[in-house]
């Protein structure tokens, strides 16, 4: 479904993201991990389009997607939210999902982009009532209203940046479910960036790990995790983040 | 009640309508008249500044556009003895132009915010030169004259009774509230507000931001040539600084901001602010107070900015719809 070939990203003398091949097929959930700073986000912006890859290929369905602008990429099938949550707060939380559905599909209807909006809600949990403003929403429910975002805009590939966690738990463990929920009612295949490995390796099919804009490992979650060179790269930095995490408590 | 609330909103419109078709016939006092008709015909010209100012467009330009308005229908009527029937659509076409020029290549590369002002405020000053230093056709800062025809004449859109002009001015105007309203319940208001808040946020909803924001940039530019075209016509003569150039442009920033830049009719209550000022520092001081205006325009428009930034007419809304 999505075959990307040799992507690389500089911005002037850094590269984020180097030489990174990877495909996604239809119907997968594929994690993408690695720490911050890894290039997660950075290989989001080049699949929707929001940055213009150095070089290399991105092929999605048969189409090659480098250079297009974002709004077409969104149009062909690809739906997308962002790390850090970015409403709109000039519209009401309806409007908000509405204007995906409207000009998201590339067909501008009115009344279809109402339905998909309303589908969109009521899928992640959110109210489908017009006057709802997006003021209320607190930090899960932000994310959420990212999800129904891009859920409008009807994509065949879903690609969910939940990498700042500022979610907990039981939480986490929501959002996992619902991406799965995802697949399994609406068919979208997903791929799915975190930067904490507990709850995304139950639910992916397969991990792709990052550090330092390279691929360091792909595969099934249970092997990528026994990957000394992961445990090196990843576990290393969640033990940092342990003792971080143990700092911070004693504060 | 609320259904009788409802109705009365309803006939509001069409009442004020009557009553504005009516006034010329009841008052005919022309002084009075022609400071109507310049309200409605500024009021039509910062409407189409606020509609893209509202979305966070600033433009410092929209003297240039209301400038190629004005010059290129007088231009070809006393040059080339073409109607302004024919003048004002190539003046359109024109000043269309020119914001796809200009917009186009800053919002294709994210030139926004302060810098997208800077582009605008040069475009201002470039048609302002333009103008002064083709002096031989355009009378340079002199100003022009259209060529009078005697008596009233559709086909020279001239006209020697005030009332004529005023009805027209009121059909414009109405016409500016009509277009206001239509993007308003547009679902492209939408995809503004949205870019005017983040534009990959809104590109990720599948919004094609470059057009958006250059649809709503020509339409603007249109009305506000029409606007130019028209104050041309009305007044038979134009100088660079009535009708183009930096002072005019800041001119609308100011009345909008004043009337309330997120309402329909803030433009309107701007226009009749502004005009009414001008006025009476013009009748009060006579030629003491030259340039008085823009000094008060600057203070009020630092104060409002701060203390009333939706303007006049958009926080007298506000604070009545709170009261409800």
């Amino acid at each position: 479904m999505l075959v990307v070939e040799g992507l690389v990203k500089r911005f002037g003398g850094f590269t984020a993201v180097n030489n990174v091949s990877f495909r996604v097929d239809q119907g997968e959930i594929l994690g993408l991990i690695g720490p911050n700073g890894s290039g997660k986000s950075t290989i989001f912006n080049l699949l929707s389009g929001t940055l213009v890859p150095s070089a290399g290929s991105i092929k999605f369905g048969g189409t090659e997607l480098a250079g297009m602008p974002p709004h077409r990429i969104i149009n062909g099938g690809i739906g997308r939210t962002f790390q850090i949550p970015r409403p709109f707060r000039r519209l009401s939380l309806f409007e908000n999902v509405a204007l995906a559905g409207y000009y998201g599909q590339g067909r501008h209807s009115r009344a279809k982009a109402d339905e998909a909006a309303e589908r969109a809600l009521e899928m992640v949990g959110l109210p489908t009532d017009r006057k709802v403003s997006v003021d209320g929403l607190g930090a899960a429910g932000l994310k959420k209203l990212e999800l129904a975002k891009a859920l409008a805009t009807g994509p065949k590939l879903l690609l969910a940046d939940e990498s700042l966690g500022g979610l907990d738990e039981a939480e986490m463990d929501q959002a996992a479910e619902m991406l799965r929920k995802i697949r399994a009612e609406l068919g979208i295949t997903i791929i799915w960036v975190e930067h904490i490995m507990g709850v995304l390796m139950r639910v992916v099919d397969r991990v792709m790990v990052l550090d330092h804009g390279e691929k360091i490992a792909e595969g099934l979650p249970a092997i990528v995790s026994s990957d000394p060179r992961v445990v090196e790269v990843y576990l290393g930095t969640e033990a940092d983040a342990t003792q971080a995490a143990a700092a911070e408590a004693r504060r | 009640m609320s259904r009788t609330n409802l109705s009365g909103a309803r006939l509001l419109p069409w009442l004020v309508g009557a009553v504005l078709i009516a006034l010329p016939f009841a008052n005919r006092d022309p002084y009075h008249l022609h400071l109507l008709i310049l309200i409605l015909i500024w009021s039509f010209a910062y409407t189409s500044w606020s509609m893209m100012g509202r979305f966070g467009l600033v433009s410092l330009g929209h003297g240039g556009f209301m400038g190629v308005g004005a010059y290129v229908t007088a231009l070809l009527w006393n040059h080339a003895g073409l109607t302004p029937w024919l003048g004002i659509p190539i003046s359109l076409a024109c000043a269309g132009l020119l914001a796809v020029i200009v917009g186009y290549p800053c919002f294709r590369f994210r030139i926004t915010g302060h810098y997208f002002v800077l582009v605008t405020l040069a475009l201002s000053g470039i048609v302002l030169q333009v103008i002064t230093a083709s002096r031989d056709y355009t009378g340079g800062s002199l100003g022009f004259s259209p060529n009078r025809v005697p008596g009233n004449s559709l086909w020279a859109l001239q006209f020697e009774d005030k009332r004529t002009w005023y009805l027209i001015a009121l059909a414009i105007w109405a016409v500016g509230l009509l277009i206001w309203r239509t993007v308003d319940r547009s679902m492209d208001r939408y995809a503004l507000e949205a870019i005017s808040e983040d534009e990959d946020a809104a590109a990720a909803a599948g919004v094609n931001v470059t057009w958006e924001k250059l649809k709503i940039t020509v339409i603007s530019a249109l009305m506000t040539a029409f606007a130019g075209a028209l104050y041309c016509q009305y007044q038979m003569f134009i100088t660079p600084d009535t009708v183009s150039g930096i002072s005019v442009s800041l001119q609308m920033v100011f009345a909008v901001i004043v009337g309330g830049v997120y309402v329909a009719l803030g433009p309107t209550v701007g226009a009749v602010i502004t005009i009414l000022l001008a006025e009476a520092l013009r009748i009060g001081f006579g030629t003491k107070a030259v340039g008085w205006d823009n000094l008060i325009y600057g203070l009020l428009l630092v104060l409002f900015i701060i203390f009333l930034p939706k303007g006049i007419l958009g926080s007298t809304l506000a604070r009545f719809q709170a009261r409800r």
